[in-house]
């Protein structure tokens, strides 16, 4: 190869690290202020490209030329940026004090938003922008043609990068910005109005994030799924760098935008991957990003996470009449009802796991659905190609998922916090892309078809009374671990690793062997999952799926150990139900969560405890002799 | 003494979590004063300091300022009505240099009062002008001590809430506080100071309160107090 070819692939790792920092500083800059992990950034890029492509239709209309095209870029940022101050207002305002987990929930439910919006608004074609006026053409690179407008856009980033240096240390208000993400606390404390700072910081991260949206719309159309694939790719950058940290953000731009120029060269089907892996090695080797710094300590008292209650004779007897109920179930529901409650039950399972090192662990996992599709794709590849039968497959599938969940956790307990989160995300996009990629063996996009269960299971009631029987053996053995000394033990460290470690409990070993009960357990429920469904593609790996458990959980309670079973129940009845109603499903469940957010903070079980204090009993921890 | 209160606290009641810290404590300020909260570990000297600026939210009780409400009010709000909190552990902005620590504290003085700016500031602690460039991690103790103070005072407080200033501060480093804190009560500043160093404190301060478990068990002149054996055998000796 001559050389002006690698020259042009670096160009086009420069050109794509310049967009790649341009969609994540803002991301940064938020979360190193409010230390909200904000989901709607993706929503806000989008915003920012469709606006630009209605601006500049009407501007370059009116008088085609530069200034048109340029004026429709900034005008569609500021706008942008104007609505991250109204989800300043309106949503973040009130959930500063929740758990991060709410305000990240939160801000998903406005992606569903506003995904149905910009649906709604322009349609859900792909929209190619103008391209802009004066950059049309090429030049000569080594003799190679190179696009103007990704030359200008190779300077665009470092100019971005250059402007937020100056904002952050020649004006006051970059000043107290960059105080309050070392400790906003003690800013308030000065007499600073955080609220308004917060304000002022979603404007910023919000503009940004509009005007890369904005300037990517001559390369690739405006279309309704960019915000989940860049907000991912914007949080792999900032976790690369180290969240909060600008600088940061730049070098993983750099990092990603060229390995992903030459890797493809060596690997072309490493782009998928490449960026997760990349994140993975950081992250194992440097736990707070490239540039990042532990999260300060909080300075209140030590945070004392719920306990764990012995069952009242209340609640005894109403998990037996439940158990009743969905024992004779099959009696009188109809085909469709038990298809729907076999799903229920598998993601009640899922949820439970999930919970189980989330609320139970303080392990926080955006990547869960890892081990529900490796359950389902370990059963559907051992009856798929070596014709195991669906018992043993189904046997098989918690081995392997939580072979996986022993492996990766094995490196993500090291983490904590959203590093955590995002490095269990990262091992999910890889499995993900392997799935997706490999497809002589996995199938690739199709999947595999025609899992099916065993002959004698092939009817929907016997179907329904095996899962019933699995899940609830699934379910039950989770609960029995919280009530046993393991499960006291995985809750000293979620409240106090230090101390727990001062008290001979070993805090990585806990967390991993939690990380992997979870993992085995989340793994039968994706066992069940693939012959309930009698096909598997790898969407039951993408992150829609973690993010589903996660919801399941918050709204039906963390630290409530029903919590995620209602949740389930909650989410599974509620597509199901507004699903068929509208074609804007979407929004209406982003309505939903984010009004059970804003209103039950503690999500629906931890609700009902509180306002029914016959269902909670004495607390069992306290009087349990140490 | 001269002139009335200026900070009244009556009946304040703290919690953490479910641990009680501060059980109905009362104490009062006068204008222009240095009032001194000695005790020991885990009295509640800093909790006390903490639910005045509304750092944490006391249970019951209130917090008066110049015969305003303050109890309730956000941190930033009980800032702007001309209160500075002076933290324990400093807090000063590791990353940022010492001028943009300033630069964080600074807020409008109210009207015809003389505003401090850094050039005062590092007339008072003279130290700090040769670091204005320097990241605040990269300055000793003492220094970050002065700069944690300095900060504060930009926002021209008229009463000072200064926890444990001299902790781990080396002798010829306290010399230099008690010198900067004397020279800020010429300049009318009213200070209440947590403090365990009775010999710091006996430098600075006219009248002392003693802190046991929650409550205020003594109060008298700073005179009295070195002249009691017996009531500082009682609640400060170790």
């Amino acid at each position: 190869m001559d050389p002006g070819f690698f020259v042009v692939q670096f160009l086009n790792g420069l050109a794509t690290a310049s967009f790649l920092f341009m969609a994540s500083a803002g991301l940064t800059i938020v979360f190193g202020v409010t230390r909200i992990v904000n989901f709607a950034h993706g929503s806000f890029y989008m915003l920012g490209a469709y606006l630009a492509y209605t601006l500049a239709g009407i501007f370059m209309d009116a008088a085609y030329g530069a200034m048109s095209f340029w004026g429709a870029i900034f005008l569609a940022a500021v706008i942008v940026g104007l609505l991250g101050i109204l989800l300043e207002l309106v949503v973040l305002r009130r959930i500063y004090d929740a758990p991060e987990l709410f305000q990240l929930l939160a801000t998903f439910a406005v992606v569903l938003i506003v995904q149905d919006l910009v649906r709604m608004t322009w349609g859900g074609e792909d929209l190619l922008g103008p391209r802009a006026p004066g950059l049309k053409s090429f030049v000569l690179v080594a003799g190679r043609r190179f696009p103007e407008y990704e030359l200008a856009m190779i300077f665009a980033g470092p100019l971005v990068l250059g402007a937020l240096w100056l904002l952050f240390h020649r004006t006051r208000f970059g000043v107290l910005v960059r105080a309050a993400t070392l400790d906003r606390e003690m800013v308030g404390a000065l007499g600073v109005n955080q609220a308004l700072l917060f304000t002022g910081v979603l404007f910023l991260g919000a503009f940004l994030a509009g005007l890369a949206g904005a300037l990517q719309l001559p390369r690739e159309p405006a279309n309704p799924y960019m915000d989940v694939n860049i907000i991912v790719e914007a949080f792999v950058v900032t976790v690369i760098g180290g969240m909060g940290s600008v600088t940061g953000a730049f070098l993983a731009a750099l990092l990603i935008g060229e390995l992903q120029a030459f890797g493809i060269l060596v690997f072309p089907k490493i782009t998928l991957v490449l960026a997760f892996l990349v994140m993975a090695v950081v992250l194992i080797v440097r736990p707070y990003g490239l540039l990042g710094r532990p999260q300060a300590e909080s300075h209140g008292a030590a945070r004392a996470g719920a306990g764990l209650a012995a069952g009242t004779p209340l609640q005894r007897g109403f998990w037996l009449a439940l158990l009743a109920l969905l024992l004779v179930l099959p009696l009188f529901a109809d085909e469709y009802s038990l298809k729907l409650m076999i799903e229920l039950l598998i993601f009640g399972l899922f949820a439970f796991s999930l919970n189980f090192i989330m609320g139970w662990g303080g392990i926080v996992s955006f990547g869960h659905a890892a081990y529900f599709g490796l359950g389902a794709y370990g059963a559907a590849l051992l009856v798929h190609h070596f014709a195991w039968p669906m018992e043993g497959a189904l046997l098989a599938a918690p081995l392997v998922a939580g072979t996986a969940a022993l492996v990766f956790g094995a490196l993500c307990v090291r983490l904590s916090g959203v590093y955590l989160a995002m490095l269990t995300l990262a091992f999910a996009q890889i499995v993900y892309a392997v799935a997706f990629q490999w497809v002589e063996f996995t199938g690739g996009d199709n999947g595999l078809i025609g899992i099916w269960p065993a002959s004698w299971a092939a009817s929907r009631t016997v179907y329904y009374y095996l899962t019933l029987a699995v899940s609830l053996a699934g379910i039950g053995l989770l609960w029995r671990f919280l009530y046993a000394p393991f499960g006291y033990s995985s809750r000293a460290v979620r409240d106090s690793a230090i101390r727990a470690d001062a008290i001979g409990i070993d805090p990585r070993y806990q967390r991993w062997l939690a990380f992997t009960v979870s993992g085995i357990a989340a793994g039968l429920g994706g066992g069940l999952y693939v012959f309930s469904k009698g096909n598997i593609d790898p969407e039951v790996l993408a992150i829609p799926t973690s993010v589903d458990a996660l919801t399941m959980v918050l709204i039906g309670g963390v630290e409530t150990v029903t919590g995620p079973l209602a949740g389930a129940a909650l989410l599974t009845l509620l597509k199901d139900f507004v699903m068929p109603l509208t074609l804007y499903w979407k929004m209406v469940m982003g309505v939903l969560i984010l009004g059970m957010v804003l209103a039950f903070p503690k999500g629906l079980v931890g609700i009902l405890a509180d306002r029914l204090p016959a269902l909670q009993a004495r607390p069992a921890e306290r009087e349990r002799p140490a | 003494m001269n002139g009335g209160a200026m900070l009244e606290v009556e009946g304040l009641v703290t919690f953490y979590g479910r641990a009680q810290i501060l059980f109905d404590l009362a104490l009062e300020v006068a204008e222009g004063e240095v009032l001194v909260l000695m005790g020991r570990n885990g009295a509640g000297k800093s909790t006390t300091l903490k639910s005045i600026m509304g750092l944490v939210r006391p249970a019951a009780g209130s917090v008066r300022f110049r015969g305003r409400e303050l109890t309730g009010l956000p941190p930033f709000r009980i800032a702007r009505s001309g209160v500075g909190y002076v933290p324990e552990e400093r807090r000063i902005f590791a990353e940022l240099t010492v001028e943009e620590n300033l630069e964080v504290g600074r807020r409008e003085a109210p009207p015809g009062k003389e505003p401090w700016t850094p050039s005062r500031l590092y007339a008072l602690f003279p130290n700090l002008a040769e670091l204005r460039r320097r990241r605040a991690d990269r300055i000793s103790g003492g220094e970050q001590q002065m700069l944690a103070i300095a900060r504060t005072l930009m926002g021209n407080p008229e009463l000072l809430l200064l926890d444990e200033p001299s902790e781990g501060l080396a002798p010829v480093i306290v010399d230099q506080m008690v010198a900067a804190l004397t020279g800020l009560r010429q300049h009318g500043v009213s200070i209440l100071l947590s403090e365990q160093n009775l010999h710091f404190a006996g430098r600075i301060a006219e009248r002392a309160c003693i802190i046991e478990k929650g409550q205020i068990r003594w109060r008298g002149t700073m005179q009295a107090l070195l002249a009691d054996e017996e009531v500082r055998r009682a609640y400060l000796s170790v």
